[in-house]
Order: structure tokens, then sequence, then C-alpha cells
């Protein structure tokens, strides 16, 4: 591992310095050195997609990427995305019909999701299915993550029953 | 809290305390005896005082407050009992505001997640306490109108008195109710259930808001000043002891500011597992710096603990006879022997990981004596008392505070890795540190769902009917008690339906850590056994909803056979009707390629009847729908939080089923490590799920697991039903068949 760098990072609309090896993965720099927990940890591997973050509003798995590679890019985060308007009606779909059970992925669902709708403004099933894949809810709560997107895309009603 | 208070001692152990608020208002405590019925509801019962508190505030603006006392973990306690007290209290719920409890015994009783029990121990006395709460305020409100308290009305946390048309918030007469003597809990009026205002209404979880704007509330979010992380590097295999460790490498390893041995007692379930704790800045500079350390381990006790040579055990047990009798209900061996048809046949299922999205973590500081920790657990009471084995350390001086845990499934029933940093900070005194396992740690070093076998046969009567049935069961344990949630259950189904039945164990030696995961035993039972019934169904000329019915006849309660609860036959059959009738059953529906299967089960309390509409092609199985029925009594508290339970119980039993979740053993080191090779359910494979409450005239009972057990067996009939193969092992392997 190298020595200690000096990075500095635009997060969420602020810049930010940190002094890390280049090797360590942007989730460790949110979570233990600028103390943005909001983003989480599950695998480390990139194959739960619980770290997902925006870098330059693409989805990335933050635990598989080295702080060195990030350069000038801007990183958003779950605590900033409500500033967005597509973050905004995703979390306020979320709510509406309480997607979550622990909570714990949501931070990841939600901004995978924010992510498909910013390419996609109504996505099909399986668009859907297929950009929300590499996230795992242990809990099971898929069928309400489908709807809430759909909500949040103006694609159904709060009402419409399509949540079983 | 003030000082000045009034105590109403009720019986010998029910107490209410009420009490003026600092600042105004009336705060009320109940210290509650758990009656007994809800008592029964707790299976796999402990020696914890069976005693339940609750503490609502009001303060002089109105806002209630409302201690959550239980751990949540998902399961939606946090809010749905808060529920409870907020209706009979006859608030309004914008008024209620929850605040989650520290861990302490004498005010609050139990506190603990676990078994699906917060909704039926709970459902009485927290109503009881939000009546005695309102009563107390109609009567503070009735004194200062001079009236008589059956003259006045509430409504959304006003009262009213309709005569004089006077009205007033609860707040502006609660510190008058704090200088009154609390009302008798048994006597305290309740609502009719019809007359509900918050119980039975979807609402949006108390923490939600907070998560999805990524708050921290996990355990794992905890940030303390000067807060140092850690990992725990244990023996690769279980059972593994530490011999020696060469730390001065991992010391100079960038972030490392500390190394520490930690020679436990080798017994993590009673104590704490031998390790190497290091010590950084940042978690994944601890991280990193694992591979940096030389341990000697001693491996010797897990030698041949590996699963090829638990499956060759288990042959053999089976093999030798039908091992130890755990009932034996009329002339089972003459009554197979001379049955018109016998079939038999043999069923397993392996070892998996509980792997809850929060890695297993805890934060704690040592300092001056006293120890400070912020905890996921389960069962944080317990959690003090394996602190006081293992490292001495006295109770009464531990603050112990619980935080959100992202996800448990029974996993933070065990404590293990809060005895750990709890090792670590008093190692280092005075410094915060926050021990997070890695995904690895939390799959290899789980309480693991027990893999197990069984041997079953069955005899059919001339006239198709089931006379007598036969189950050996190989397990794991010691010989005279089997390992943790390895047991059998001798009430399961058709024990008690049928006159001629042996349930019969054998136990297998083994190193490896097993604990509870979500429908402890019921999980695996219900897979081998209402698998199995299936095809004694099919053997018989019928399908198994029609056998079960058959079976299950009139409706009575059926005793337990050993501790558990009745098992009442009419609510069995309600939710096999039911889903019957919402799924318009049919094993094999006109669309080709598409079949049904069916399973029931009855396990915490709970009655489900589920059926999955799968198909199969190309190895693959499809799962395009499930119906579920349930019957959990007469009132679904907070109906966003119920559904959610059943979806999550029926993704995740389709995980276990066909993700290929197995964890396997060579000399006791585990053989899988993150979600590449113990896979969890992930969106393209969730199917429509369609769910039907039955409401039986039964007080609620929980609802974290009895979904659960069906799901598995109702897709592997499907999976026959459609294909032809008869899965008898777990997790479902078509391709390779």
């Amino acid at each position: 591992m190298g020595a200690s760098m000096p990075y500095r990072l635009t997060i969420n609309g602020a810049v930010r310095h940190v002094d890390v090896p280049s090797e360590m993965p942007l989730l460790w720099v949110l979570r233990d050195e600028l103390g943005l927990v909001g983003t989480k940890f599950g695998c480390g591997k990139g194959l739960c997609g619980a770290c997902t973050v925006h870098v330059d509003g693409a989805a990335k798995r933050s635990c598989q990427l080295p702080v060195g590679s990030v350069g000038h890019a801007k990183i958003q985060t779950i605590e900033h995305i409500g500033a967005t308007a597509i973050g905004a009606r995703l979390q306020q779909a979320w709510l509406k019909i309480d997607v979550m059970q622990c909570g714990y992925c949501q931070a990841g669902q939600i901004m995978s999701a924010c992510a498909l709708l910013g390419q996609v403004a109504e996505p099909s099933d399986d668009q859907i299915n297929s950009a929300m894949a590499g996230n795992i809810c242990r809990c099971g709560c898929y069928n309400r993550i489908r709807s809430a997107i759909r909500i949040a895309a103006g694609m159904e009603g709060e009402g419409s029953g399509r949540v079983a | 809290m003030s000082p000045e208070r009034t105590v109403a001692t009720l019986d010998r152990r029910t107490i209410l305390k009420a009490s003026l608020l600092a600042g105004g208002g009336l705060a009320l405590d109940a210290l509650i005896p758990l009656s007994a019925e809800a008592w029964d509801a707790v299976e796999g019962k402990t020696t914890v005082p069976a005693e339940l508190s609750a503490f609502v505030a009001i303060a002089a603006d109105g806002t209630v407050t409302i201690a959550s006392k239980n751990p949540e973990i998902g399961q939606g306690v946090k809010t749905s009992l808060p529920m409870m007290v907020a209706d009979e209290l006859d608030c309004d719920w914008s008024q209620v505001r929850i605040a989650q409890a520290d861990v302490d015994q004498q005010r609050y009783g139990e506190q603990s997640a676990g078994g699906s029990t917060a909704t039926p121990k709970n459902w009485l006395p927290m109503r009881q306490t939000g009546a005695a709460a309102r009563a107390m305020l109609i009567q503070a409100a009735a004194l200062q109108w001079r009236v008589a308290p059956g003259e006045v009305t509430t409504a959304k946390g006003r009262i009213f008195h309709a005569a004089s048309g006077r009205s007033v918030g609860y707040g502006e007469v609660a510190s008058a109710a704090a200088r009154l003597a609390p009302p008798d809990l048994k006597t305290v009026p309740l609502k009719d259930p019809a007359q509900f205002t918050i119980i039975g209404k979807p609402l949006v979880g108390i923490d939600s808001a907070r998560i999805v704007k990524g708050e921290p509330i996990f355990g794992v979010d905890t940030r303390l000043p000067g807060m140092l992380y850690a990992v725990y590097e244990v023996a690769p295999a279980h059972g593994g002891r530490l011999v020696k460790a060469d730390t001065a490498a991992a010391r100079r390893a960038p972030g490392v500011r500390h190394v520490v041995p930690i020679f436990g007692n080798g017994d993590p379930d009673t104590g704490l597992a031998d390790g190497v704790a290091i010590v950084a800045s940042n978690w994944w500079l601890a991280n990193q710096a694992r591979s940096k350390l030389a341990a000697v381990w001693d491996l010797s006790a897990a030698k041949g603990h590996s699963s090829t040579v638990y499956s060759a055990q288990a042959d053999a047990a089976i093999a030798a006879g039908a091992g130890s009798d755990l009932r034996v209900d009329g002339d089972p061996a003459a009554q197979l022997a001379s049955a018109a048809r016998r079939i038999a046949a043999r069923y397993d299922y392996p070892f998996i990981a509980h792997a809850p999205m929060e890695p297993q973590n805890c934060t704690a500081r040592y300092r001056d004596g006293r120890l400070e920790i912020w905890a996921p657990s389960q069962t944080p009471q317990r959690g003090l008392e394996t602190l006081h084995k293992a490292l001495g350390i006295a109770p009464q001086t531990v603050t112990l505070h619980l935080t959100r845990a992202g996800g448990g499934f029974g996993r933070r029933l065990m404590n293990d890795y809060m005895v750990q940093v709890a090792a670590i900070a008093k190692a280092i005194p005075g410094v915060p540190i926050q021990l997070v396992w890695s995904r690895e740690d939390d799959i290899r070093r789980d309480y693991f769902r027990p893999g197990g076998w069984h041997s079953f046969q069955a005899g059919i009567g001339a006239n198709g009917e089931l006379i007598a049935f036969s189950d050996h069961f190989v397990t794991f344990g010691d010989g005279k008690t089997p390992a943790r949630a390895a047991g059998f259950n001798a009430s399961m189904p058709p024990a008690g339906l049928i006159p001629h039945l042996r349930y019969s164990q054998s136990m297998l030696p083994t190193v490896v850590t097993t604990g509870a995961l979500r429908a402890p035993g019921s999980n695996a039972l219900c897979f081998a056994s209402q698998s199995f019934l299936d095809e004694v169904a099919l053997a018989a000329g019928t399908d198994l909803p029609h056998l079960m019915l058959r079976l299950l006849a009139e409706p009575r309660e059926i005793a337990p056979h050993d501790n558990g609860v009745p098992f009442d036959t009419a609510r069995a059959r309600s939710v096999i009707e039911k889903v019957v009738q919402t799924s318009g059953w049919v094993q094999k529906p006109a669309q080709s390629g598409r079949a049904r299967g069916f399973a029931f089960y009855f396990s915490h309390r709970g009655y489900f009847a589920e059926i999955v509409e799968a198909s199969v092609a190309g190895g693959d199985v499809t799962v395009h729908k499930v119906w579920v029925a349930g019957d959990v009594g007469s009132q679904i508290v907070n109906p966003l939080g119920a559904e959610n339970q059943v979806r999550g119980a029926v993704i995740d039993g389709l995980a276990q089923a066909l993700t290929g979740q197995a964890i396997e053993f060579v000399d006791g080191v585990v053989q899988q490590s993150n979600f590449d090779d113990f896979r969890l359910a992930r969106m393209p494979m969730t199917p429509e799920i369609e769910i039907a409450w039955v409401r039986s005239d039964k007080a609620p009972t929980g609802l974290g697991e009895p979904a659960l057990p069906p799901v598995i067996p109702a897709l592997t009939n499907a999976i026959f039903a459609a294909s032809g193969t008869r899965i008898r092992s777990l997790p479902v392997r078509l391709k390779s068949a």
C-alpha cells in the first residue's frame, strides 16, 4: 500500500480534503474519514450495492472505487440526493408505501433507482429489474422497491395495488 | 424525573408509577407481569423475568413520548408497539414521538427481539398502559371542570365535555394528572376494536423518514470523538484456538494503532473466541493489515468436521436404525408393516447463514471502570450476562444503548461481537472502539441454521387414508441435547392427527456454532415433512391441501406434545380453505408448463397456508406467483408492516431454496465467504405475492417468522408438479440432476 496522499474531492457540492492511501475505497473515505455514514458497507466486493453512490451521475459501488481514481468527478451520496428532483421524488415514494423493513440497504437502492430514472424516465419492469439486480435487500422488500420506482416515475398511483 | 410521584401497587407485582415531568406533564411507568397466556406465546422459554414495562410521557404542549424498549431489527416493533399505547391513549399519531430506550431490566423488564413474541406479549400491557394514562387525564379534566368523569369523552388528544361545550388538550391537564393515583390496570376500560383509530391503520415506520435520507441510525453508524476501528481475526476453522501471534508487521501497517492478541475461553457461546484485534484510524486500514498478521492456530479440534463426513455419518445413523424415540403414538411399526401401501423417502437440508445486510458490529468505550456500549443486538440483556461471565464485567458498570439493527433473522440473538469489542475496549482504555466484521467474517463465523436429515415412512390404508407415519431425524448434538436450534418438534403434523406415529432422533457431534434462524426448526422441518406429505397425498390419490383438510378433520385443539402451544385445527382449516379459494387451487393450471404446490405450517402461533406457482425450463425454476393465507389472530396491528413481514418471509424462503444457499465445511473451515458463493434473493426473481388475512377471534400474535416455513415446500411441491422431479434435498439443484 502506498503512503497517504492528499486528495481534494467534490462531494455533495462541497470540496472535501482527505489524506489517505490512493487504494482506499471511496466507501471508507466517506464513512471513516468524512463521517458520511449514510453510504453503507455490505460486502466489500461490489456484490450487494449497499455502498452505491453517484459519480458524475452514474451509479457506482464505492467499495470498489479507489479514492485515487476519483479525480475531479462529482460525488453524490444519499445524504444529498433529496436535493435533486428525482431523488426527492424517490424518497417521497419510498415513504408513501413504506418500502423498508430493516432499512440498511435502502440508501443503495435509492441511489441505484435514482441513476435509473436519470437515464430512463419511465422504465419497464425489465429495465427496473435489470438496473436494480445489483442491489440486495436481505429483508425482501423488492415488490415495494419496484412499486416505489414506478410511483416516483409517475407510472403508478399509491392505490393501484401493484405493490402485491 | 421529578421526585414527586404517586405509586399504585395494584397487586404483588403490577406497579404503575405516575410522575410529574420536568417542565410539566405526566409520565407513566408500568411494570406489568405477563399473563400466563402471553408467556405461553414464548417458544423456547428463557429465565428472563416475565415482566413488561411501558413508558409514556405527555408533555405540557401535548407531545406524547412513548419509549420503544425492544430492539428494532426491521420487524417493525418500534412503530407497532407504540401504536398500541397511542390508540388506547386516544391521541393523534402526529402527536407521538418515539424514543429508543436504553437497556434497563429494572425499568423495562425483558428487552429482546426473537420468536415473534413482541405482539402477543405486549398486546394487552401496552394497551392497558395507554388506557391508564387516558383515564388519569380524564379524571384530571373532570376534577377541573367539577363534572363526573363519565360525562367526559376524548378524541385525538383532547378531552371534551359535550354538555358544557368545554374541551382541553391532554398537555394542559397532564401536570394535574401526574398528581392523581393511577387506576387499576386490570379494570381500566379498553376500547372496543371497532373504535381503534391507530391500530389497524397502515402507518409508515417511525424511522423510515430518516432512513431514506441516510441519517445515522444503525449500529455501524455510531461515531464518537477519537473513535478507532477494529477487526477481529479469529481461527480459520470453527473450534480453533490461538497459540501465538507475531504482531510486529501488522503494527507497522498504515493507520494501525494497536494490535491485541486476545485469549478467550475458546467458546463463543458462553464467552469469547480467541482472536487478534487490529485497531486502526480507518476500518479499511485495519482490515488491510490482517494480511500482515502471523498467527499460529491450533485447529486440531476441527479435524474431520467436514460436510462430506457429516453426510456419511448421517447415512450410517439412518442405516443403524431409528435412534432414540421422541414420541410414539399407537403402534407405528405394526401399522406400517401391515399398511396396504407403504412409502418411504429421505430428505435433507444444509447449514445456512443469516447474512443480515449490516455486518456484525458493536461500539464500546471503557473508561474509569465503566463500559459504555452501542449495540445492534436482539438480546442485549443476555449480552450483559455474557460480558459478566466472559470478562468479569459487572452488569451495573455497563451502560448499554440499543441501536437499530440492519436485519436480525436470529443472528443477533448471539452477542459474540459485543464480548469481542468489550475485550478490545478494555485493553485500550479511554478510546472508543468500533468493531466491524467483514462480510467474510460474518458468513464464516455465523451461528448457522444446522443441517439435518430425515428418514420418513408412511402407511396408507386401503381407502387412501394415512394411518401411520414415522420420521427418524438425524441432527447435531452431544448425544443428550441437540445443538442450539437443532431440535425437533414432536408436535409437527401429522402428529396428533393420525393414530400411529413415531418420531425419533440421532445426533452427530459438531464443533460448528449453530443458532436460531428465522422460524428456527420450522424453516427446515416444514420443508421435509410437507414435501413428504405431498408424496403421501399423491400416492393416496389426492393432493396436499385436501389430505391436510381430511387429517385436520373436525375443529378441535390438540395439546402440544411438550412445551409449546395448542394447535387449533379450525384455524388451520380456515387458512387452507382461504388460500385454496384465493388462488383458485388446481395443481396444474391450464397454462402450459406452470404448476402449483401447496404447503401449510403452524409456527410461532401463526397459521399459514401458501401456494406457489412455478415453471421449470432447462433446469431453471421461475416462480410466477405466491398466494399466502395467514391467521395471526383478530387484529393486524400495522398492515403496512405486516404485509412487508410476509413478503420478506416468502422471498427469504424462495432464496433459501433457489439461490443455492449452503454452508459447507472442510475440517471446520467454512467454504463460503460472501454474496458470490452464498447468494441471496435479488429483484428479478421476486414474484407477485398475494396475501389474505384470516381474522380469528384470538389475540394477535407475531409475524416475523411464521410466514416463512410453508413457502419452501410449496415451491418444491410445485417443482414436482411441473417437472416430475421430487426435491428431497435443499438447495434445489435441477441442472446437475
